[in-house]
């Protein structure tokens, strides 16, 4: 595809991730902290946040599947991932994350394993846009263009 | 040497979550600071050459410290030693009581924060920190420097322009302007600082 085109639908992808709420301005920051000397810092960022959400998603299953729930246990992991999503502006998932304390806290378990169920997909929603803006930009680049700057 | 306009100042990032330290360490990095990062609140005091059960450092050596630092930063909510009892460790030590800490948390819990400032720390910041919010960090480091070379000086006053907080975590929602220079003191994130305790006004979130 030619760079223009790429260009473009780079643009018109990335504002409307934002525009629907996936990514919030913490996103953007990151692009901001990203340069010549620190090329790839945003993917550095989010592709930790991958491993961590995957991680955590795992274990929130396995908490809330044993008989006796250690809600403790799974509000620090909902904790640790409402933190990570904030951090790299997933925004939906930190949101859901919100929710999801608050069943936490009022111990019901059907509450927190609807919760799970919208997480994990908010989760796995975001990653494949992240990935798609990733590929966009890999393709961008190979192009000999330069990624559009949205801010 | 005397204080170099152009000398680093180097600062402590304590932080559980492997994210927010590569965040904070870019952040740092990109304000022009020093940074070194450790995960815990234990291996914070290590560093700094004090050992956890210690209060005091010991008479015999009074520079043990291992590495200076200018400032310290950490998160409250760690596994272990929060970073409250962090802050409480480093004000309790002869050694160290005079490096500046300030404590960012995802929480915007007013007891909490009250409770940080009146421990000691110079500022308490939510997360995501952002680079507007280092800009404030650079007085505290001065300070500290001016400190060492003028023992008697007293405080000088970084009369940090908190005021109306009146926002909470809302105002970090969904930002779409653009992101200013940093330089302007935007009163759009809730920022909490000693000098303006009593004007501190914000809604306890759940």
């Amino acid at each position: 595809m030619e760079l223009g085109s790429l260009q473009r639908r780079y643009i018109d992808f990335t504002s409307a991730l934002f525009r629907e709420g996936f990514l919030d301005n913490q996103y953007t920051q990151l692009q901001q902290l990203q340069d010549e000397s620190n090329p790839e810092f945003v993917l550095e960022v989010v592709t930790l946040f991958f491993e961590d959400s995957e991680k955590l998603l795992d274990e929130l299953s396995r908490t809330l599947d044993q008989q006796v729930v250690d809600y403790k246990k799974v509000d620090a992991h909902v904790h640790q991932l409402k933190g990570s999503s904030a951090s790299i502006g997933a925004q939906r998932v930190k949101n859901v994350c919100m929710a999801f304390r608050n069943c936490c806290e009022e111990r019901n378990q059907e509450g927190c394993l609807r919760c799970l169920q919208q997480v994990r997909q908010e989760y796995f929603l975001v990653k494949s846009k992240l990935e798609t803006l990733f590929r966009l930009e890999k393709q961008i680049l190979a192009a000999g263009g330069s990624v559009p700057v949205l801010w | 040497m005397a204080v170099d306009r152009e000398a680093q100042f180097h600062v402590l990032a304590v932080d559980d979550s492997l994210i927010d330290r590569k965040l904070i360490e870019r952040l740092l990095k990109t304000s022009s600071y020093q940074v070194t990062t450790v995960d815990s609140g234990s291996k914070a005091l290590e560093l700094l050459g004090l050992r956890e059960d210690q209060d005091i450092s010991s008479p015999s050596s009074p520079d043990k410290n291992e590495i200076a630092v200018n400032l310290v930063i950490t998160d409250y909510c760690m596994p272990g030693m929060t970073g409250y009892d962090l802050l409480k460790k480093i004000k309790g030590s002869s050694s160290l009581k005079d490096v500046p800490v300030v404590i960012m948390s995802s929480e915007n819990v007013p007891s909490r924060i009250n409770r940080c400032l009146e421990g000691g720390a110079e500022e308490f910041f939510l997360k995501p920190i952002q680079l507007s919010d280092l800009i404030r960090l650079r007085p505290y480091m001065l300070k500290g420097k001016l400190k060492e070379q003028q023992p008697s000086q007293h405080q000088e006053t970084n009369s940090s322009t908190i005021s109306s907080c009146s926002s909470n975590n809302n105002s970090k929602s969904n930002k779409r302007k653009a992101m200013d220079e940093g330089l302007s003191p935007e009163k759009t994130r809730p920022r909490f600082s000693s000098s303006s305790l009593a004007l501190v006004s914000y809604e306890e979130t759940a």
